[in-house]
């Protein structure tokens, strides 16, 4: 078992009050396996991966225990955190382009950046030549300044440092956004390469692009107004999900070779609630079609099928 | 309707702008009434470009853009106000559209001002009101509020619903849903759709294909500046046949079926490239004759054109 949640729940401190962003997230994902973030713009996906990592003011911890490898994250507390990051649990932040210290040439400021974890820089040097090879940079990029490399290559480069320690969990927070398309695909089959190759033993990665996951995930989570939605493999979230958000959400999206005249989709009614005082019960209630008197309280995160997690009062009706 | 004819746009760089750099090169197509054209390219292919030459809102170096028979370039004053009135633009960042210390609704009262200053204040409401409609809004709901309290689809859709107060017949959609979540996406897409369907004209601008194909007639794919491909939507999906095109399609993310094993050249394989194809360094085919010449556009069927002398053996 890589890592494993339980309960977190995180706020934002704000004047008016709390701002709910994650509530009671419990999942767990396991060794070597790839899990796929989604959701709509502020849903919480990058609340709960900052949370697993560096948790900063105004975000406030209210409660849950997060284990990485059996060892207990304090997730809470960000000095004691310090000796995790970069080494266990590593992130790609979104805009990764703009990652990097402009003033200082990247090989300059890697070596800077192992020394500062008592990492002899010199030591790494061959290991970050393999890795450049594997993601198509050449070993000149040590000598450039961050301005010189184009958006999809930061990005690469951005990739290898965060992963240069062999970190046990990797957040990919909507690394391939905004790439074009056929980076978009390298970079995302250079994700899986890692994982393969061991360099990184668990995934989060994160996205609004839902096509993008069912290419390179072993399996979604989809979040809605801070709650979680759905968890399974990724063919069944693709195929045969169950939340009736997921359902619309997946039914909303333009593929190839479908045209408004021929079959028009449609979107999801209404918005997501203000996450400041949120509505009690089920968040996604009053767009839900299916809403009935039950959904005034929340529904558990359950397993209803083998790997299968759901949290919704209409589908248990069908596994009671 | 539209129609583009050899344009280029030219910018000098370099420490004293001894070099020329083609944004746009020798770039002609058209745009029929009531008909939605997707410019589809990665960043940097000049798409964006194309947009704003076409808005006016930067000058063109070479050739020549005909909006109903006129040279848009050498309109002035009050012509040019009038074409205005025809075609109007929607871009990508609805956010930074406002100005946040107004309310939204200042960009209806800029057009007022501006277009209609004769406009009595109940006349003026009503076609507020009806153009908000138009695009899915409920007035009540959406008038009167900061940007802040507004969401990006909304502010997106309130944009659309300016142009459309000028009684439009030319929209340039450049990347208009990119910024917006899934959900709300489609809402933009299914109302250009039904604007299409009453007779507007759209030139979609976008990186996204699966968008382009959704809702346009025809398709338009760029690379560094010149066209590759451009034909039906139906034939360039079925059938792309410019190696670009082919490696684009194969990118594309899509729900039914896995990414296949396809080549993908980030880094340039070849070089020496001074007035052979654009495409010839990241190209798979790759022939002698590709680095000296780029190829001419030729129709290879009816409706379907392509820049690539050697597509059958891609």
């Amino acid at each position: 078992m890589s890592l494993h949640a339980e309960s977190l729940t995180v706020y934002y401190q704000t004047l008016k009050g709390d701002v709910r962003a994650l509530e009671d997230a419990t999942f767990t994902i396991a060794d070597g396996e790839i899990m796929g973030l989604a959701g709509e713009s502020g849903c919480g996906k990058t609340t709960l991966a900052k949370s697993l990592i560096r948790l900063t003011p105004p975000m406030r911890f209210i409660e849950g225990r997060v284990t990485l490898d059996g060892q207990e994250l304090p997730v809470w507390d960000m000095e004691a955190m310090r000796a995790f990051r970069f080494k266990d649990i590593s992130i790609i932040p979104q805009y990764a382009m703009n990652a990097m210290n402009p003033t200082r040439k990247i090989g300059k400021m890697t070596s800077e950046l192992l020394e500062s974890r008592g990492v002899n820089a010199k030591s790494k040097l061959p290991e970050l030549r393999r890795r450049l090879d594997l993601v198509e940079l050449t070993h000149d990029v040590l000598g450039m300044y961050p301005i010189e490399l184009s958006g999809g290559m930061k990005q690469r480069m951005v990739m290898v440092l965060s992963t240069l320690l062999n970190p046990s969990l990797l957040i990919a927070d909507e690394i391939t956004s905004a790439l074009d398309v056929s980076s978009q695909k390298a970079v995302s089959e250079m994700l899986v390469e890692f994982r393969d190759r061991e360099f990184v033993k668990g995934m989060i990665v994160i996205t609004h692009d839902i096509s993008i996951l069912y290419q390179i995930a072993d399996s979604i989570l989809v979040m809605y107004a801070g709650q979680l939605a759905e968890k399974a493999p990724t063919e069944v979230i693709i195929n045969s999900p169950l939340h009736p958000y997921t359902q619309m959400l997946i039914s909303s999206l333009p593929e190839v070779g479908v045209k408004y005249d021929e079959r028009k989709l449609t979107g999801i009614p209404g918005k997501p609630p203000l996450l400041l005082d949120p509505p009690s019960g089920c968040r996604f209630r009053e767009r839900c079609p299916f809403a009935f008197e039950k959904c005034v309280d929340v529904p558990p995160f359950r397993e209803v099928e083998a790997g299968h997690f759901v949290a919704c009062w209409e589908v248990f009706k069908s596994y009671a | 309707m539209l129609k583009l004819d050899g344009v280029s746009k030219i910018y000098q760089t370099g420490t004293f702008g001894g070099k020329d750099l083609y944004a746009v090169n020798d770039v002609s197509f058209d745009v029929e009434e009531g008909e939605v054209v997707s410019l589809i390219g990665e960043s940097g292919s000049g798409k964006s470009t194309i947009g704003k030459m076409i808005l006016r809102l930067i000058s063109i170096s070479s050739g020549e853009i005909n909006f109903d028979g006129v040279d848009v370039s050498t309109l002035e004053g009050s012509e040019l106000k009038a074409y205005y009135r025809e075609v109007q633009g929607v871009f990508q960042d609805p956010f930074s559209s406002y100005n946040p210390v107004f309310k939204a609704d200042r960009v209806f009262r800029q057009i007022r001002e501006e277009f209609f200053p004769g406009m009595g204040d109940r006349a003026w409401s009503e076609k507020v009101d009806r153009s908000l409609r138009d695009v899915g809004l409920n007035p009540d709901q959406v008038l009167n509020k900061y940007p802040h309290q507004l969401s990006g689809g909304q502010l997106q859709r309130f944009l659309i619903a300016r142009a459309l107060l000028l009684d439009i017949d030319f929209l340039v959609a450049d990347e208009v849903i990119s910024m917006l979540d899934a959900s709300t996406r489609i809402d933009v897409l299914n109302l250009l759709a039904d604007l299409k369907s009453r007779g507007l004209s759209i030139l979609f601008i976008t990186h996204d294909l699966s968008l382009g194909y959704y809702v346009s007639d025809r398709a338009v794919i760029l690379y560094s500046g010149y066209i590759v491909e451009m034909g039906s939507v139906e034939k360039i999906y079925d059938n792309p046949l410019h190696p670009y095109t082919k490696m684009l399609m194969a990118s594309v993310p899509r729900l039914d079926k896995k990414w296949e094993e396809v080549e993908m050249e980030l880094k340039a394989k070849k070089s020496g490239r001074a007035e052979g194809c654009v495409y010839y360094e990241r190209c798979p085919i790759g022939e002698d004759a590709c680095a000296r010449r780029h190829p001419d556009l030729t129709q290879v069927e009816e409706g379907h054109l392509v820049a690539c002398p050697y597509y059958e053996s891609a």
